[in-house]
């Protein structure tokens, strides 16, 4: 789950790291009241789930109220990337000394949380790497000792930092890994931070969150569904809603799989076989024919599909449970579109004895099942 | 070294009173899994599929020897259940548990290596001994004993090809799914470490997908003679978009890492004979034995 910029500042906030005054605004009367008793110019920034804001134009300053009113009034009228401007960070403008990256994400193959440094902040940390790889410290931090302050202190010195900014940017090294580890953050980072007279601060923030930890995080998984703006189609955010792991994609068979593997295997045979799947659609496993019946109405529905595959192994999924939801969900809509089905493993007989009585064919094979959709998606072409 | 199962490994099921962990016994025991004891909290003395079933594996070891553990509870449970198994020396741990989130698996994995302890998972299919013994959730009937390692990242494709192997008229060795999630316990290498010293396998199958470098590392290593069975490779994900979350938290590509054809190409290069459709895989192997 990926928090805007004012939302994870508020975790900032709350865990100790300094930011530059600021607050989330929703409109130009709220903008220029607020300038009004912060008493300095501003920077004020669109609050939107994509990047690139500031290239797009989206990142404005302003030197009285007045200004930020015309900033915000015209900032919240603008539609990046398709999404239209709902929401304004109106902060305090810093005179930078130095601009600084800091992130803390986790190696997978190393299995450990790195803290990412690098002078170079403002840029892409990735585009650092690739171009100068000594400008960035990596720390890779041991899972059963963590982070403790020798490490951040080392972090510190490692970027050329001596004495009391030493000590101060140690500090803001230890509470943005605590803010990383309590938040259960796959990736949070600050660029830019930026070094000002006699300290650090945090003008931007990212934290995105492990939706599989969001149970510990209770308060953000009311707000999940908004945090999908942007990154979903209107057709994933409603597969979203009915709790059904769907991926839109731009061709015409409607694909229904267990497990993400097999129906990732799913799509790729089609496509070997010189189809084109309309969608991603993982049943996970051990799905109730309420659930199936749901998932086989949700791509039947979809004006594009012309033809159903529907692939399932069943291990903990049962193949009758399956069959009895492609049935009930198909005289439900009453649509006839031409269903392939495949099934394979628990209760095999019992659900291909269902499809039978219904009229639906089986085939044991995923290949020669993907062969026959893609001819009954191109018949009414 | 990895140390795996065979008949002889005596199992505790953790959560074992669930539908799931209940189910599950059942199969395992009916596929000849030696399950010795069951845990759940509050259900002490009571019995599940004529398992006994304890407290805490600490009670359960004062009663019955116990090898390995898999474990059904849960995910907000598994980092816990994980380590009463690592304190208790069992081995391995396979964490059938969906949805744990990253920084439970660090924790978990971390404690298990510095005991030298096996973790399978989580968010894994699990483990069997074709014929023998399975501590999982596959479905038997597709596997039959024979000599073939499957390694997989996945579930269900682990058991399509493992169904195609067999009805090629080969069968399996000891197959496991090391599991989807962005961080586990067991990487390709160190099956293909253990798969080199096990006398039961003489080829290895390789099942990857989209996402991370895992594969990419594997390939590295059979190239560099770590490996010198023959394998045969199949990578799911070829039709996937970038960016886009395929259902596993590992299966998506960021950037230019972790394509399927990053995948293919780093296996190729490697010697491995990689198949365009699952079914080849198999056809490969029979070629190669």
């Amino acid at each position: 789950m990926k928090l805007l910029e004012y939302e994870a500042k508020e975790y900032f906030k709350k865990f100790g790291i300094p930011t530059p005054e600021g607050r989330m605004v929703e409109s130009s009367e709220e903008s220029r009241a607020y300038v009004e008793a912060l008493g300095k110019p501003v920077v004020i920034k669109v609050q939107l789930p994509v990047g690139g804001r500031g290239k797009a134009g989206g990142v404005k300053f302003a030197d009285s109220p007045s200004e930020a009113a015309v900033v915000a009034e015209e900032l919240l009228g603008m539609t990046i990337k398709g999404l239209k401007v709902k929401k304004l960070y109106v902060e305090e403008k810093i005179d930078i000394v130095n601009e600084i990256y800091l992130g803390v994400t986790i190696d997978r193959n190393r299995k450990q949380h790195v803290v990412l440094a690098s002078s170079e902040g403002g840029m892409d940390i990735e585009e650092v790497a690739a171009m100068a790889p000594d400008k960035i410290v990596r720390f890779y931090v041991d899972p059963v000792i963590g982070l403790k302050s020798y490490h951040a202190n080392f972090i510190a010195s490692k970027l050329g930092y001596r004495g009391g900014m030493m000590r101060r940017f140690a500090a803001f090294v230890s509470k943005l890994f605590l803010l990383a580890f309590e938040m259960d953050a796959e990736l949070t980072e600050i660029n830019l931070l930026v070094e000002v007279k006699d300290g650090f601060l945090a003008a931007d923030a990212r934290l995105n969150v492990d939706n599989n930890a969001l149970y510990r995080h209770k308060e953000l998984g009311k707000r999940l569904l908004d945090s999908y703006q942007g990154e979903l189609t209107e057709r994933e955010m409603e597969a979203r809603i009915q709790d059904l792991t769907y991926v839109e994609l731009d061709g015409d068979i409607g694909i229904i799989g267990n497990g993400a593997g097999l129906t990732m295997a799913t799509l790729d045979t089609v496509m070997l076989h010189g189809g084109k799947a309309a969608n991603f659609l993982d049943l996970g496993g051990g799905a109730t024919p309420e659930r199936i019946g749901k998932a086989v109405k949700f791509i039947l529905s979809d004006i594009r599909t012309k033809a159903l595959f529907v692939n399932v192994l069943g291990g903990i999924t049962r193949c009758d449970y399956t069959a009895e939801g492609i049935v009930a969900a198909r005289k439900e809509l009453g649509i006839n579109k031409p269903i392939v089905v495949r099934m394979m493993g628990t209760k095999e007989a019992e659900g291909k004895a269902i499809l039978k009585k219904n009229g639906i064919d089986t085939l044991d094979s995923m290949e020669e099942a993907a062969e026959q959709a893609v001819i009954l998606a191109g018949g009414d072409q | 070294m990895v140390r795996f199962i065979d008949k002889d490994t005596r199992v505790v099921v953790q959560g074992i009173t669930g539908d799931q962990g209940l189910f599950h016994t059942r199969l395992m025991l009916n596929y000849g899994t030696r399950i010795v004891a069951g845990v759940t909290p509050g259900r002490g003395g009571q019995e599940a599929e004529g398992v006994p079933v304890y407290d805490t594996i600490r009670e359960a070891q004062e009663t019955h020897g116990i090898d390995a553990s898999i474990i059904f509870v849960p995910a907000a449970f598994a980092l816990e259940a994980a380590l009463e198994a690592i304190e208790a020396e069992l081995d391995p741990v396979v964490v059938i548990t969906e949805g744990v989130p990253v920084r439970d698996s660090i924790e978990l994995v971390a404690k298990a290596n510095l005991r030298g302890i096996t973790v399978v998972g989580p968010n894994s299919p699990g483990v069997i001994k074709a014929g023998e013994s399975k501590m999982g959730i596959m479905p038997a009937k597709v596997f039959k004993k024979g000599n073939v390692g499957i390694i997989s990242r996945s579930g269900t494709l682990f058991y399509e090809i493992a169904a195609h192997i067999t009805k090629a008229g080969l069968g399996q060795s000891t197959c496991v799914g090391l599991g989807g999630d962005p961080v586990v316990g067991l990487d390709y290498i160190d099956m293909l470490e253990w798969f080199q010293e096990d006398p039961e396998t003489e080829a290895v199958a390789l099942i990857g997908e989209i996402g991370g470098d895992a594969e990419e590392r594997a390939a590295q290593f059979i190239k560099e003679g770590g490996f010198t069975k023959p394998v045969a490779a199949y990578i799911a994900g070829r039709a996937a978009i970038p960016g886009k979350r395929m259902g596993h938290a590992g299966a998506i590509i960021q950037g230019s890492t972790g394509t399927a054809k990053s995948k293919m190409d780093a296996l190729k290069d490697a010697g491995v004979s990689v198949g365009e459709l699952p079914g080849q895989v198999a056809t490969a192997l029979r070629d190669l034995l």
